[in-house]
């Protein structure tokens, strides 16, 4: 069967693409219409989960270090780890709406200040308690308490009062928000019985899979959870995370079928990967974009001229398909893409343009000195290689950048938010609300380009407790155009998540709230036998 | 006391205060540092207030000496303390992963050495000749290569080409001896491929040495066959050397290949420590340190024993 069928086969059988379409699309390929019914019925029955059987994942991004307690999360496995035993108020899905969890309602007051969140009957811990609003409150306590070295706290520090009434929990904030739910999907905030307080690290929660073997660095192995409340998880008996660091090793894997899926292939290979029989590139444009950031406090880079002289002399397309080989997205100097609720697609595409660079370059009165920028190879991959891109590109519009490549080891404590310009990324955030909060607000301890405006702060706690959604997308448009034209943010590319599966994996389906189906890969597919 | 021994229980006292030494290098290094572990727990979000509070649980208000001592008896009697990051225990973590280490360098090293002692000996049987070039070329070539280039190149052969062996090395508790040495396949192979030209050139030096003696030309004339005087004759007075260069490479074997670790995912003590090293984690570093240098220092001890005893000079004083 030639391969054009075959894509129109899995378009078709995964609902992309209506019945009546695939089957005039194949008969354009001379296929009757009766054989092309009959292939799609087949394909669709092999598209129903199949229970049973030991699903594998090998990831990049574990170490030894890591813990079980939710609340110290902080890369790839262990976010993994706590979406597979784990289960939060809400999700985030795929369409960027929530879908109810742990709570079964959620309903606020006019001003978005006290959100009642009702919770869900019968859903059970792994060690056979039933999950209570008492629990509910504790767990959102504990991450709120400075000890618990909480990822999450700068989530629930805005809440001044949380209650537990029957099976109702009631969270009070000091100012109104209305993207509360969204911040609930946060994957720090696994609901652990007793709120985790007594053994935070214990690993019992209300997810699809019980923790069976946790052996961090190395590998982490889950059984079904039998009462689980939601039958649309939770199909093979066991999952198992592997933690492959190595990117050869990692994709070798993958092609010995030693794993099923694996996260982060690299760009470099992704063409080479694409031609192996059995195995499928699987990619989904993030929120997660690679970042040059400038602090607009200290000189060169508090002359906005200069600033957006470098804006303008970067190739962004160059870079999306050099660093990227093509898998993401041009940035535009703010941190919100398309995936995000309440994008708007009508701000104007910063584009490369050497002539106007050099005018303002000019204008900024800078002494021609080289402009040091500090890159390192673990600040995004390719971080080395887009420096020095943008290095090439700036000359050509008459601007001296000096690439000065550091270790990575400490790069994070002593250059990242240290030094004035360097290269980052960011994961991005659920929602618009979330990532400007995080790193743009004047105040933010994580403002990493030392960005300070007042309008923009304004707008940005106006916006948060606004409900009527077109006034809140304008606001969001103006802070957007605020960021884009003053700020020190160079946001050149988002990056796809780009992952790789075996045939045999079934119920695949893009996410773009987080890598590999937002962390719950291995409790929503199976294993085609 | 016989001479031997005298020199035996030498050795091992010097080995002793040596790793005396190295520890209080190893807490004096870590005590250098820029901070103290209370900073490197609470990072970016230290208060003073917070610093304060884990110092007084820590117990890092007390003075050095203390601590070093205390350290260190925790040591001497199996307590190594929970590792900052995860709160797991050290002693068991480094159990566990010690044993994998020790499994590897041994898989590794008795396919090895003795592959190595008898290539040596038939480069020097044959000296000059093909089989000499055939045996240093292609063992230097493969000393030659990187590690991890060899690394990928055994994947790349014996799970793409031929799909013999798995890729990701992991072993786990409740794996069958059978299930682990499947499993280990590929590091070992590159292990050996790593270290059999060092020790094979030694042994080949060694024995090329001791042919140019007069005795040997004696046993030449008396007719015995080349490979008789090489075994009888020249291999027992090139022991020493050979035994030296052997255990350096098992020294190696066991605290140098944190990178074939890494390539193949093999969860060993390498990999531990440098995970640590990343998070500065330091009681895990300073424990790992000891025991790579325990291991370091044991095994020289060995090789020097041996040397002794090899010797006939001070096995039979006059």
């Amino acid at each position: 069967m030639n391969s054009e069928f075959d894509h129109l086969l899995k378009r078709a059988a995964r609902g992309l693409m209506s019945r009546r379409e695939f089957v005039g699309r194949a008969s354009a390929l001379g296929i009757s219409a009766a054989m092309a019914n009959t292939l799609l019925a087949s394909v669709a029955r092999a598209q129903e989960p199949v229970k049973g059987g030991v699903l594998r994942a090998g990831m990049a991004g574990g170490e030894s270090t890591n813990s079980l307690d939710p609340a110290l999360a902080a890369s790839e496995v262990p976010f993994m780890v706590n979406m597979t035993w784990g289960e939060m108020l809400v999700d985030v899905n795929a369409k960027g709406e929530i879908d109810y969890r742990i709570a079964e309602e959620i309903s606020a007051n006019a001003d978005a200040t006290e959100w009642k969140f009702k919770i869900r009957a019968g859903v059970e811990f792994h060690d056979g308690k039933t999950v209570t609003a008492e629990d509910v409150v504790a767990t959102l306590k504990r991450h709120t308490d400075e000890k618990s070295q909480s990822g999450a706290l700068g989530i629930v520090q805005g809440i001044s009062d949380m209650k537990a009434e029957g099976d109702m929990v009631t969270l009070t904030l000091a100012s109104g928000n209305a993207d509360l739910p969204f911040l609930m999907a946060d994957y720090h905030l696994v609901i652990q019985p007793g709120g985790g307080v007594d053994n935070p690290a214990a690993g019992i929660g209300a997810g699809p899979y019980k923790v069976v073997a946790n052996e961090p660095g190395v590998r982490h192995v889950f059984e079904r959870h039998a009462n689980y409340f939601d039958s649309s998880m939770g199909h093979a008996d066991q999952v198992e995370i592997l933690v492959i660091n190595d990117n050869t090793a990692r994709t070798a894997a993958l092609q010995a079928g030693q794993v099923h899926m694996i996260n982060r292939v690299d760009p470099k290979i992704i063409e080479l990967l694409k031609g192996v029989p059995g195995i499928s590139i699987e990619h989904v444009a993030g929120r997660g974009h690679y970042v040059f950031i400038m602090h607009c406090d200290k000189a060169p880079f508090d002359n906005k001229d200069l600033r957006n002289a470098l804006k303008l002399a970067i190739n962004r397309q160059e870079m999306v398909d050099k660093i990227l080989g093509g898998y993401g997205s041009r940035g535009n100097d703010f941190p919100i893409n398309a995936a995000y609720p309440l994008f708007d697609d009508s701000i104007p595409q910063r584009e490369y343009d050497a002539a106007a660079a050099a005018e303002l370059y000019k204008a900024s009165g800078h002494d021609g000195s080289p402009i040091i920028l500090r890159t390192a190879p673990g600040a995004f991959p390719g971080a080395v290689e887009a420096a020095q891109l943008f290095q090439q590109s700036a000359a050509a519009a008459g601007i001296p950048l000096e690439v000065k490549v550091e270790p990575d080891d400490g790069y994070w404590s002593n250059v990242w938010n240290v030094e004035p310009f360097c290269a980052s990324y960011w994961g991005g955030r659920p929602v618009q609300d979330q990532m400007y909060s995080t790193a743009y607000l004047s105040t933010a301890d994580w403002n990493d380009t030392k960005f300070k405006n007042a309008r923009f702060d304004e707008l940005l706690i106006a916006a948060r407790a606004e409900l009527d959604q077109v006034k809140r997308k304008a606001m969001y448009t103006e802070m957007a155009n605020i960021l884009r034209d003053e700020g020190g943010l160079i946001c050149p590319m988002f990056n796809d998540f780009v992952e790789a599966k075996r045939e045999e994996v079934g119920g695949w389906a893009p996410d773009p709230n987080g890598e590999l189906m937002n962390g719950r890969a291995l409790a929503k597919c199976w294993l085609n036998a | 006391m016989h001479p031997i021994l005298k020199l035996v229980v030498q050795r091992i006292a010097l080995g002793l205060l040596l790793l005396w030494a190295v520890s209080l290098l190893i807490f004096l290094g870590t005590e250098a540092l820029p901070g103290d572990v209370a900073q490197a727990i609470l990072g970016q979000s230290a208060t003073p207030e917070a610093l304060a509070n884990l110092r007084e649980t820590l117990g890092l208000n007390r003075s050095p000496v203390v601590r070093y001592f205390d350290w260190l008896g925790g040591i001497l009697t199996g307590d190594f303390g929970v590792a900052l990051t995860n709160g797991q225990d050290i002693g068991q973590a480094i159990g566990q992963r010690l044993g994998n280490t020790l499994f590897l360098a041994a898989c590794a090293a008795v396919i090895s050495v003795p592959l190595a002692i008898l290539l040596g000996l038939v480069a020097a049987r044959y000296n000059g000749r093909w089989p000499d070039k055939v045996i240093s070329g292609v063992t230097l070539s493969t000393i030659s290569l990187p590690e991890f280039v060899a690394a990928y190149f055994v994947i790349f052969l014996l799970t793409q080409v031929f799909p013999i062996f798995q890729p990701v090395a992991m072993v786990f508790p409740g794996m069958g001896f059978w299930e682990r040495l499947q499993a280990v396949a590929l590091p070992v192979i590159v292990l050996v491929l790593v270290v059999l030209a060092h020790m094979m050139r030694m042994t080949r030096a060694a024995i090329l040495n001791v042919m140019q003696s007069a005795y040997i030309e004696t046993a030449e004339l008396k007719g015995l066959s080349p490979m008789r005087v090489i075994w009888q004759h020249a291999f027992p007075n090139a022991i020493a050397p050979i035994v030296s260069v052997v255990v350096l490479n098992l020294a190696y074997l066991v605290v140098g290949v944190v990178v074939v670790e890494v390539v193949f995912s093999y969860n060993a003590l390498g990999q531990y420590l440098v995970d640590h090293v990343a998070k500065r984690d330091l009681p895990v570093v300073q424990a790992v340190g000891l025991i790579f240098a325990a291991v370091y220092i044991g095994l020289n001890i060995l090789a020097d024993v041996i040397a002794i005893i090899s010797n006939p000079r001070l096995r039979h004083p006059k």
